[in-house]
């Protein structure tokens, strides 16, 4: 493992800016070779780490059963059939998709409107509601289940995806709106003002003014919640217990407890979980990483 | 909606209503998120601080009633308790630890210029988005014995055939602290690289001016300025890394023989699989005045050490 960290020293950074007008000494273009495989084999390290595990799910997936080749050829989509029709993944996927989609809204919404009370107004009770939510988030999700799951007993939305959808937006809410209120801080409130200035009342600035520049925001927490709802697995396999209603994991977690049985299907199901996840991240790790950059994660 | 109350003596003058009207804003604002978490979060956690105090067993319903202190005696004299706990610090430490030391490297080698960047970037942080249960399926994948990694392995005379490394004792505790580093190191990579791009360029130039060597712009720029971001971002991951029960409940179930247990692992098997809920939620007490002791501590140092700048 030791072999993927970097020399002790880290090469400097965007030293390959500089000087480059110049022409150079043999010495600097020694310099700079080393620099360079300084960076480039270490990444390579870093890439095989990431995607070696990644591959080797695409492989069991994609080649057929008894199959000992390290290429996926001849190529076959037996183990996505079996799986999509024959394990119910059709179904999971549909469920799955629901939860998330809902929680994407809900997390956004609410932390919309509490991210913006956090932000923009002092007031009494403000510090108590922080460390309420910070508290929360150092009891184990396992034991909030039997209190959570009277709850939804009481109100009849057990084995309802609702259970999931409203677990979810409220386990991910400390983060969603600790992000939010730091993503509308960074917005000058001096805009603001300049709109109720110009007659605008307080919603109609957030409507015109806030909510545009606010778009990255939106889009961070938005698929923050997306990824931890459609990868949320204990409160699924806890709350649903009929099998039309099970999410993606929950039906994963089944594949994996019939071990040993059949690794191709497993690596079918790992995939059709992962699709979705992993081009959402795709598009937005850009704005992600933008966003914790403007400040967001010093609240 | 108005909130001029009629009957009070003395009505309110508007600018005054407005006033009023302008004080309850951030409730109104704040409501949803409160509410919700006053029903589904403050809730549950005081009904477990109750049945910390109380004898509720599902298996034993002729023992329910008020307990005192006695689930937390019986926890002092637990065996199993302790080599939870153990083992969860000695997992926290170590997966925070080697999380924290590539993900620092993998962020300062992404926030260099190189050809492929982009595309390197979304390529290494895509674990992060992998949830507990899939990452345990593609690690089974690999560490299976007949057809994971390792038989290609032995095939070219690396290792030998047959070694599962998911069940011997020494080899259980690395194999799922890398699965688990696999999922994790992306993160303290997203977290750092993002405050990494907001150091000034012409601190570096200057520093170059002044000839200063790798190593030290590291020192006196990069990490004061990161600094934060990686205090931040390794006590969020601590309470994750002890709290997250999905890669070692799927992928070793909290074996061998107990050896990969956590202590919201046995949280889980006490309360939901033996039913045992008192004593689960004294389990739990503990475990949630561990996590806000450390994090009192934690923050402290690290803020003195910030104040001493």
């Amino acid at each position: 493992m030791t072999s993927l960290l970097p020399q002790t020293a880290p090469p400097p950074l965007q030293s390959e800016d500089h000087g480059a007008y110049r022409p150079l000494s043999p010495l600097k273009k020694r310099a700079r070779r080393i620099d360079r495989i300084l960076t480039y084999v270490p990444l390579a390290l870093f890439l095989v780490f990431t995607l070696v595990p990644f591959y080797w799910m695409l492989l069991f997936a994609f080649r057929p059963t008894g199959s000992t080749s390290l290429v996926p050829w001849p190529i076959t989509f037996e183990h996505f059939e079996t799986v999509w029709n024959g394990s119910g993944f059709g179904i999971y996927f549909k469920n799955s998709l629901f939860v998330a989609v809902m929680s994407l809204l809900t997390s956004t919404v609410v932390a919309l409107l509490g991210g913006y009370a956090l932000a923009r107004f002092k007031f009494r009770g403000k510090t108590l509601f922080l460390v309420a939510m910070l508290c929360t988030q150092f009891v184990p999700g396992a034991m909030m289940l039997i209190p959570l799951f009277e709850i939804f007993n009481a109100v009849g939305l057990t084995n309802s995806l609702w259970s999931l959808i409203i677990s979810d937006t409220v386990f991910h809410l400390p983060l969603s709106l600790i992000l939010m209120s730091g993503f509308i801080r960074n917005v000058p409130v001096e805009l603001e003002e300049a709109a109720w200035v110009d007659g605008c009342t307080r919603i109609q600035a957030f409507r015109l003014v806030v909510l545009p520049l606010l778009k990255p925001g939106i889009v961070a927490v938005g698929s923050f919640a997306f990824i931890s709802a459609w990868n949320n697995f204990l409160f699924a396999i806890m709350f649903i217990s009929s099998q039309d209603q099970f999410t993606v994991p929950v039906g994963l977690s089944y594949l994996l407890g019939e071990f040993g049985a059949d690794f191709g299907a497993l690596a079918a199901g790992g995939v059709i979980a992962i699709i979705p996840v992993v081009l959402l991240f795709a598009y937005v790790q850009k704005f992600l990483v933008q966003g914790l950059s403007a400040g967001a994660v010093k609240g | 909606m108005t909130v001029i109350t009629p009957n009070r003596p003395g009505r309110l003058t508007q600018p005054e209503a407005n006033a009023r009207l302008r004080r309850l804003y951030p409730y109104f604002l704040i409501g949803p998120a409160a509410i919700l978490t006053l029903v589904f979060l403050v809730y549950p956690v005081g009904s477990v601080f109750y049945y910390s105090l109380q004898n509720s067993n599902v298996t034993q319903p002729w023992n329910d009633g008020f307990a005192g202190m006695d689930n937390f005696v019986a926890l002092g004299q637990d065996p199993l308790f302790w080599r939870s706990l153990t083992f969860t610090l000695q997992w926290v430490v170590v997966e925070v630890g080697l999380q924290f030391i590539f993900g620092l490297a993998l962020a300062l080698l992404i926030n260099k210029t190189f050809v492929g960047r982009a595309i390197a970037r979304s390529l290494v942080f895509s674990p992060w988005a992998v949830s507990g249960i899939l990452t345990t399926t593609i690690w089974i994948l690999i560490y299976n014995p007949s057809t994971g990694v390792g038989r290609y392995l032995a095939d070219i005379g690396i290792g030998e055939y047959g070694v599962s490394l998911l069940s011997g004792s020494g080899t259980t505790f690395w194999a799922v602290v890398l699965a688990e580093m696999w999922k994790g190191i992306p993160f303290f990579a997203i977290l750092i690289l993002a405050d990494l791009q907001s150091v000034s360029l012409e601190l570096y130039e200057s520093a170059d001016v002044d000839g200063a060597g790798t190593w030290r712009k590291f020192l006196s720029i990069t990490w004061p300025h990161i600094r934060q971001a990686v205090v931040v971002a390794g006590l969020l991951r601590a309470v994750w890394e002890f709290n997250n029960v999905d890669l070692l409940y799927t992928l070793t179930g909290g074996g061998p023989a107990g050896a990969t247990t956590t202590l919201p692992l046995y949280v889980a098997q006490t309360a939901i699989h033996d039913r045992d809920f008192g004593y689960g939620s004294a389990l739990t007490v503990v475990a949630f005045l561990i996590l806000t002791f450390f994090s009192l501590v934690y923050l402290r140092i690290t803020k003195s050490k910030e104040d001493d700048k």
